[in-house]
């Protein structure tokens, strides 16, 4: 209690992921709108700058999702081009940070240095980089690379392509643009923009044609979890998009992560930890509960959670029955052949184990294929009355399992809402979070020194 | 309700920088500080829309503008330095209504899937006015920008050769991936819980030599089914992209008998492709000065010339003089057939405006020009019909 009281209290960090492609957003909900429609994304900036959010988020899928090699049809299909529509969104709204997942594979540095320097000035600094890595031959077939990507090399590609990136950007000192029309020197040094980068990756050489934007650089966020990829955030990262939503395991993160930091001469509030949670609200915490139970079934319906099981057990389950138990056979090892262009099936590293866990589960609660489903396939969840949740929101800033969070509502465009006109003024109430934004670039709002 | 009337013209404005002139950014009017910024460009559209202009271009490259046209330079008296045009024209989408939006890309660097879904998505945040110019580099600094190694006994036309054939497959890949979907492919069909009939979902399978994309888009078919395609034809093998592929193409004739050529020669390659049945626009390019008092748009010119150090000259031709010796030239010049325009504005705003301002009431009051917006996408401003789906069955009647 006296360390509590002796903490500073932190300021929490909140992001707004647009609904996307995944079963969690439900699509057969009356209130479900456009996943296409400007005004789809507009409404949902709208609402996060309204709340005063740090920044809205989207995901990234540069090939439609195939099962039993046929497109799958159940989920959500189709978005927009990230860039394209985050451009666009900077015209609706003035301070929202804009935060877009680009993919290190297949793309080239100058390319994605230029659109990140662009919007960032379109912005008038307000842009963000997930950088993610990908190597899957699947997805390869959409791009001149192809997929010769080796999944071990994905790292090092990444770590040259962020770096290029950054010398890129750095080319621009900021000073150069002169535009004195007197003496005639638009620019001040007729070598801006200059760069040579060299790498096992990368060769590249020549001069940039955007001068240095309102950021500098972009804010970069990195999402992986391995070993590599925690190290990767503590080298280069400003902040981190985590998977580990419960209390402990958060906290375990964290300390994990930010104390790597010192290894790069990082203060322990450079890097942000933002894992991606939802939400159900209530009147009271029963009414919120039985909401958020109706929302995980509309989410996980009998398709849904044969096709979930069949992503771990590599089988085609399609006699299965959802509200039976789980299948006689084990998963099938080896090349994952029944789900592509999933990064949660890349992740599933060893099925037999993932399997096992299942079973125990599905015995103990005596729960069919769907029930399980629901039960093991749910994020990190905040449920109960507007009170009750902003209070657990804080308690997990306040105790170190994060900065923040990535809330991912289950409905386009208005899964916001709610949480904008109950919670956040309540987060305010607290004075744990902004009631108006100080500065004007995500990095001010991130409380992250210019780079 | 598309617009079109036989003599209606159509009337496009080519941005870039601080205007064509590379001393319009010592201008009194000129912003040139401001050339990063979404305030200068949105500023820009406003006004064209207020002209009741077809479309903008935004002119783009992977290099540093120079004066050298396939070598960089080391000039610090020139604008340098730019945004990327697609997002340029995102950015303006929501604050405009009408007009159409063109922004250009760079065929041999960047990826035909990205760019395919970046432009349906311009197509959609600006409810069906997206077009794209592609464009081709020739430049090996923009080579060396992606880490493009060149054989070294090519020569500079085997390679506009070998960029222009890979344009062409570009284009085919964009219009194949915006058909990629069917326009009902998305049927929220809860009885199913197919949020997609993937029936109607479409792999491309395009293959050539320098890309194999496999398709389907990740992006929905966009509003107008397929935005508009552009490109520059200033010589033979370019007529033939933009008689192959584009929906409009910009030509620089010099005088009255070489857009007759051009226009032959774009016809043709319409021909040979197959594509007699589709409307392909060719706009006139011409690079305008303008002022009210005859001779004065001259005099500014000769000025600019004197404050660049040399004189401006570009592939376009360069008119100098006042709104209604412009509407002159532009009727003489649509006798040929040609069926628009688009003007380079020697200096920004300052041009723009008299463009605006002066020319287009001028030829409003020939009864050559709109004076209201009659449509709502760009396909419908340009008199085209929005095209069926290559890969749905044929309507039944």
């Amino acid at each position: 209690m006296t360390d509590e009281a002796r903490k500073p209290v932190k300021q929490i960090h909140l992001a707004a992921h647009f609904p996307g492609v995944n079963n969690t957003t439900v699509w057969s909900d009356p209130a479900a709108g456009s996943q296409i429609e400007f005004a789809s994304f507009a409404h949902f900036a709208r609402t996060a700058e309204r709340a005063k959010f740090d920044f809205l988020f989207l995901a990234e899928g540069l090939r439609l999702r195939e099962q039993n090699g046929r497109i799958y049809e159940l989920d959500v299909v189709g978005r927009p081009d990230t860039f394209t529509v985050l451009a666009a969104l900077a015209a609706v709204t003035d301070r929202l940070g804009l935060a877009g997942t680009i993919n290190s594979t297949f793309n080239e540095p100058y390319e994605v240095a230029r659109q990140f320097a662009s919007l960032d000035h379109l912005s008038a600094g307000r842009s963000a980089w997930n950088v993610v890595t990908s190597w899957d031959a699947f997805t390869g077939e959409n791009f001149r690379r192809g997929g010769f990507l080796r999944e071990e090399d994905r790292y090092a590609r990444a770590r040259q392509f962020l770096e290029a990136s950054w010398q890129l950007f750095d080319s621009w000192r900021g000073d150069e643009l002169r535009a004195d029309r007197a003496s005639g020197a638009f620019l001040g040094d007729p070598d801006a923009g200059r760069f040579a980068h060299r790498s096992d990756e990368f060769d590249i050489a020549g001069r940039f044609d955007v001068p240095r934007s309102p950021q500098g650089r972009p804010v970069i966020f990195q999402a992986g979890d391995s070993d590599q990829g925690r190290e990767f955030a503590a080298a280069s990262a400003d902040a981190i998009f985590s998977r580990h939503g419960t209390l402990t395991a958060g906290q375990a993160f964290y300390a994990d992560v930010k104390g790597r930091l010192a290894r790069y001469e990082r203060q322990w509030d450079e890097l942000k930890i933002l894992p991606a949670v939802t939400f159900a609200l209530g009147d009271t915490d029963a009414e919120a509960h039985e909401r958020a139970a109706l929302i995980r079934r509309q989410q996980v319906g009998g398709q849904t959670a044969i096709r979930l099981l069949e992503q771990v057990w590599n089988r085609d389950l399609s006699d299965l029955d959802p509200d039976g138990p789980l299948p006689a056979q084990d998963p099938l090892l080896g090349e994952h052949t029944v789900a592509q262009g999933r990064a949660s099936v890349r992740m599933n590293r060893d099925p037999l184990a993932v399997a096992r866990e299942w079973r125990q589960i599905a015995e103990a609660k005596r729960l069919s294929v769907r029930e399980l489903i629901v039960e093991v396939t749910g994020r990190q969840s905040f449920i109960g009355t507007p009170a009750r949740v902003a209070e657990e929101m804080n308690r997990f800033v306040q105790q170190d399992a994060s900065d923040g969070f990535i809330l991912a509502p289950h409905l386009t465009p208005t899964g916001l809402d709610e949480f904008a006109d109950k919670v956040v003024p309540l987060l305010q109430e607290r004075g744990v979070f902004r009631t108006e934004y100080r500065g004007t670039t995500l990095r001010d709002h991130l409380g992250l020194a210019p780079r | 309700m598309p617009e079109s009337t036989s003599t209606s013209l159509h009337l496009a404005v080519a941005l870039d920088g601080a205007g064509w002139h590379p001393a319009a950014w010592r201008e009194p009017e000129a912003r040139p500080e401001e050339l990063f910024t979404a305030r200068y460009w949105a500023d820009l559209a406003a006004e064209a829309e207020r002209g009741l202009l077809d479309l903008l271009t935004f002119e783009d490259g992977l290099s540093l503008q120079s004066d050298e046209p396939f070598a960089p330079d080391a000039r610090t008296d020139r604008v340098r330095g730019r945004l990327d045009s697609v997002l340029v024209a995102a950015r303006i989408a929501p604050l405009t209504r009408h007009i159409g939006l063109v922004p250009t890309a760079v065929v041999p660097y960047t990826e035909p899937f990205h760019l395919s879904k970046a432009v349906a998505t311009l197509d959609f945040v600006s409810s069906g006015r997206a077009g794209l110019r592609v464009k081709i580099s020739g430049r090996p600094d923009e080579a060396a920008h992606f880490g493009r190694r060149r054989a070294p006994d090519l020569t500079r036309s085997d390679v506009l050769a070998e960029e222009l054939a890979e344009a062409a497959d570009y284009v085919e890949v964009l219009r194949r991936l915006w058909d990629s979907w069917e326009d009902d492919a998305e049927i929220r069909d809860a009885a199913t819980g197919r949020f997609v009939d993937r029936d109607k979902l479409h792999y491309i399978d395009f293959a050539g030599p320098r890309f194999r994309v496999r398709g389907p888009s990740i992006t929905p078919r966009p509003p107008q089914g397929q935005p508009l395609v552009a490109s520059l034809a200033h010589g033979p093998e370019t007529f033939q992209l933009a008689g192959g592929s584009a929906d409009l193409a910009f030509i620089t004739p010099p005088d009255p008998d070489a857009a007759r050529a051009a226009l032959a020669a774009i016809r043709a390659a319409q021909h040979t492709a197959g594509r007699d049945a589709e409307t392909v626009h060719v706009f006139a390019d011409l690079a305008v000065f303008l002022d009210e008092r005859p001779g004065a748009a001259a005099d500014r010119l000769a000025r600019l010339n004197g404050r660049a150090g040399a004189e401006y000259r570009g592939d376009a031709r360069i008119f100098t003089g006042t709104a209604a010796e412009l509407a002159d030239l532009i009727e003489e010049l649509a006798a040929t057939g040609v069926t628009g325009f688009r003007l380079r504005p020697g200096a920004l705003p300052y041009d723009l405006e008299r463009i605006t301002r002066d020319l287009v009431p001028e030829l409003q009051r020939r009864g050559r020009f709109r004076t209201a917006y009659g449509a709502s996408t760009l396909r419908g401003l340009l008199g085209l019909p929005r095209p069926a789906n290559r890969y749905a069955p044929a309507a039944t009647v």
